[in-house]
């Protein structure tokens, strides 16, 4: 042993490979988009058409991609004309009638996101070229929508995002083959706002805390709009690092800035030790401006919740669609809303399946399966500008959020938003927020214009 | 200097886990000289077995309770511990409460056994070997080690709470004289800091006082001499690699109610942890600690907003920033010895 010869620069070189092994990407291709062309990339020729599900199978967004996964079987399941057909029953557009997708089978190939933008382009990229998938869908990140939507636009065929949040995917970066049924920023401040104001009062200082890229830019943005909007004043906002895990060094000193909310712009692990570490620090007991300390976290999701435990009780957010819906709940006001018979569908058949309800992202990613086949038959063409025409200025009900319409001129869905509050005494694991108020579509609606980008026009690809 | 007592406070704990797994790679790399990127994952590991803990102790067993529902209509399965069935509401409640701690004493023997394993069974082999060679096995075992964790457990962060009586945060400032609500700190972050102390005070007992640590001194400073001597090195080395594993357990389970763990903890602190040892110094257990409480105070203070609004993005990099000047102007580190491993 005594001819070990250790040096610190040979340590260093040691990790600099091991570096520059793990940041190097998965695939590189160059070849054009393969598949047997009539028109359009990959036209379905046999009887069947495959689809690709491009979700998070590997990272921290696993599960939620787990989730994604299951809603999208589900759906080809109940597409093809199995189980008990879910939400194809209450879907107020009749044209899906379970024999597939213009009576050709529908089957399906998966990706792995990783949620990194450039995996995520690569698996769709070798879903596209090598499995023929005619539409791509899936993922739990803006930034891996953003990318992807892009390659599908450059690849020529339809982009049914999934858990994407930030006003760009259908703002500045918005595309002619992208469509987003998931609801953004902009719709959450517009939503939380008034439900913060009349909880909190209208002269409340607030402190924010963003995550350091896209999405935190946007939520933060929007909710600062929102809520100053209403008479709030802004202390402070802090950009904290994608990467952080340990929050208690910006926490720490909200207590000395006179503001009396924290806004955690924050999503997934960083929401989960953002707000577990302000509850350590003991925020919500504190007194400030002779109020009530109070802490918000704008975008919800059920799994973000169940890992920070007890820390979300009481705590407001928002969520593009909750299972409780399918129960009906008593809103903020006290008044008894009925139960959907949509939601009622899908978590009887999702928990049937599977022994849990779905979340928001299953739930999205199920309804934009189900939309795109639709939009496929009733356009009669699976060609992506054919399809695309049959999405824009839709008007469809009974998919869970009552009545939506996909916007022609950004692609983006407007439906009514949930805002939602960590539930006092959750009955299990999953029942961990009540939906508190539905805020009508029309106080979440702006001008397409004011994100910028161009739609540009569909591209059909081959 | 409110804020400044602060960030120190802030500082601490964070330093405290920063030291725990510096001082655990430091005592592997001076007594086997070898690069163990794995180190993190045990990190993580001793976080999940207070998370197998409180799994085992929340064993239940269910009844229907007609009244309520669940979310497909039927009548609800409410599900009762057996711990607090057999024990009693109160006395099973309290142990569940105080899960984390508790599992202090199921993570020691698991992690001795785990730190035992890998050194026999897979990091003997490589230490003849380059140390291009060790970092790339010890970190595909890291990763094999964390997918085998993310397999299990999922990917989603777990809640693992501090025992209810160290729930809450306290107000040093008033108890210093300062301002109320100036100074709060957390009692589980003082719990963390006091714990991690005492790790590294039992740590250096252990090496100074006891004729083992001398021996395991004497193997690091010449290791081939003291083989000469007829002492079985190796076997001491081999429990030095099972004493690290099990700090960096520790370190990782106590820090659960901190952060929710997830399969990814480990490699957020490894990285962090490898610039501590540089900057302490390689091979210097009390440089370990040192730099791992100065760059975790560091840390701090470069995330204060006034810090951020002079020199933006300086949170992201004031780690590596330290670094290189170290390493610039100190190459052997805080406290590493002159002439070792400087080439």
């Amino acid at each position: 042993m005594s001819d070990i010869k250790i040096t610190r620069r040979g340590i260093l070189k040691g990790g600099t490979i091991a570096g520059a092994g793990l940041a190097m990407p998965t695939i590189f291709t160059s070849s054009a988009w393969a598949g047997g062309h009539s028109g359009f990339t990959n036209a379905p020729t046999g009887n069947t058409v495959t689809l690709g599900f491009n979700v998070p199978q590997s990272g921290p967004y696993a599960d939620e991609g787990a989730d994604e996964l299951r809603a999208y079987q589900l759906a080809v399941e109940h597409l093809n004309g199995e189980g008990d057909g879910g939400m194809l029953n209450t879907f107020s557009s009749k044209a899906l009638d379970g024999t597939g997708i213009l009576g050709k089978k529908v089957e399906y190939v998966t990706g792995d996101t990783q949620t990194k933008s450039d995996a995520a382009r690569a698996s769709a990229r070798s879903m596209i070229e090598k499995d023929g998938a005619i539409m791509i869908t899936g993922g739990s990140s803006s930034g891996v929508a953003v990318a992807v939507q892009a390659l599908c636009q450059e690849a020529g065929v339809i982009f049914m995002a999934g858990l994407t949040h930030s006003n760009d995917t259908t703002g500045k970066d918005k595309k002619a083959n992208g469509f987003r049924h998931f609801f953004n920023s902009y719709m959450t401040g517009a939503a939380l706002a008034p439900v913060l104001a009349n909880a909190y009062g209208n002269d409340r200082k607030a402190y924010h805390l963003t995550a350091d890229y896209n999405w935190g830019y946007t939520t933060e943005e929007a909710v600062k709009n929102s809520t100053e909007a209403l008479g709030w004043e802004t202390v402070a906002a802090v950009r904290t690092p994608l990467t952080q895990t340990d929050f208690s060094s910006y926490i720490a000193p909200v207590l000395q800035s006179g503001a009396d909310v924290l806004v955690l712009n924050h999503y997934g692990g960083n929401m989960v030790n953002s707000l577990t570490n302000a509850v350590q620090f003991g925020l919500r007991e504190k007194m400030v401006n002779d109020k009530n300390f109070e802490i918000v976290v704008p975008l919800y999701s059920r799994l973000m919740a169940k890992g920070a435990g007890a820390n979300v009780k009481g705590i407001f957010g928002s969520t593009n669609w909750h299972w409780s819906l399918a129960q009906g709940f008593t809103d903020a006001s006290g008044k008894k809303v009925a139960p959907d018979a949509a939601s009622a569908a899908f978590v009887k058949s999702f928990g049937e399946k599977y022994g849990f309800p779905p979340s928001q992202a299953a739930h999205t990613c199920y309804v934009q399966t189900i939309l795109y086949a639709d939009a496929c038959t009733r356009a009669k063409s699976f060609k992506p500008s054919a399809v695309g025409e049959a999405l824009e200025g839709f008007r469809f009900d009974g998919l869970g959020n009552g009545p939506t319409l996909y916007r022609a001129e950004d692609h983006q869905c407007f439906k009514d938003v949930l805002v939602v509050r960590g539930k006092e005494n959750p009955t299990s694991e999953y029942d961990l927020l009540e939906v508190v108020e539905i805020t009508p579509v029309d106080q979440v609606i702006y001008d397409a214009s004011i994100f910028g980008g161009e739609l540009g026009g569909f591209n059909n690809g081959a | 200097m409110d804020a400044i007592l602060l960030q120190i406070l802030n500082g601490l704990d964070k330093g405290s886990a920063y030291a725990l797994i510096a001082l655990g790679l430091t005592l592997i790399f001076g007594t086997l000289g070898v690069v163990n990127f794995a180190h993190g994952a045990l990190f993580m590991v001793g976080a999940f077995c207070a998370v197998t803990f409180q799994r085992i102790l929340n064993i239940s067993f269910q009844t229907i309770d007609p009244t309520k529902k669940d979310f497909l209509g039927n009548p609800l399965k409410v599900d009762t511990t057996y711990i607090e069935s057999w024990l009693g509401p109160n006395l099973g409640s309290g142990i569940l409460d105080w899960a984390v701690p508790i599992s202090i004493l199921f993570a020691i023997p698991v992690m001795i056994l785990i730190g035992y394993v890998m050194e026999r069974g897979l990091i003997k082999h490589f230490y003849r070997r380059p140390h291009a060679d060790q970092i790339l096995v010890t970190f595909g075992l890291a990763i094999v080690l964390q997918e085998i964790i993310k397999f299990f457990y999922g990917a989603n962060p777990i809640p693992t709470p501090a025992p209810e009586m160290f729930a809450g945060s306290f107000d040093f400032g008033a108890a210093v004289g300062l301002a109320e609500d100036t100074i709060i700190y957390p009692y589980w972050r003082l719990v963390y800091f006091l714990f991690s102390m005492g790790i590294i005070a039992a740590v250096f007992s252990f090496l100074q006082f006891t004729t083992f640590g001398m021996v395991v001194r004497a193997g690091m400073a010449d290791r081939e001499t003291v083989g000469l001597l007829g002492i079985n090195i190796d076997r001491r080395f081999t429990i030095m690699f099972a004493i690290a594993a099990v700090v960096a357990g520790l370190a990782g389970l106590m820090y659960t109610p901190i952060n929710a763990p997830n399969y990814h903890m480990g490699m957020d602190f490894l990285v962090l942890s490898f610039v501590v040892v540089v900057v302490g110094g390689m091979g210097s257990l009390s440089g370990a600690v040192l730099a791992g409480f100065l760059l975790g105070i560091l840390e701090s203070f470069a995330s204060m907003k006034e810090v951020i609004a002079i020199l933006p993005g300086i949170n992201q990099i004031i780690i590596y920033l330290v670094a290189i000047i170290i390493l610039l102007t100190r190459p052997r580190g805080l406290m590493g010895r002159k002439g070792v491993m400087e080439d």
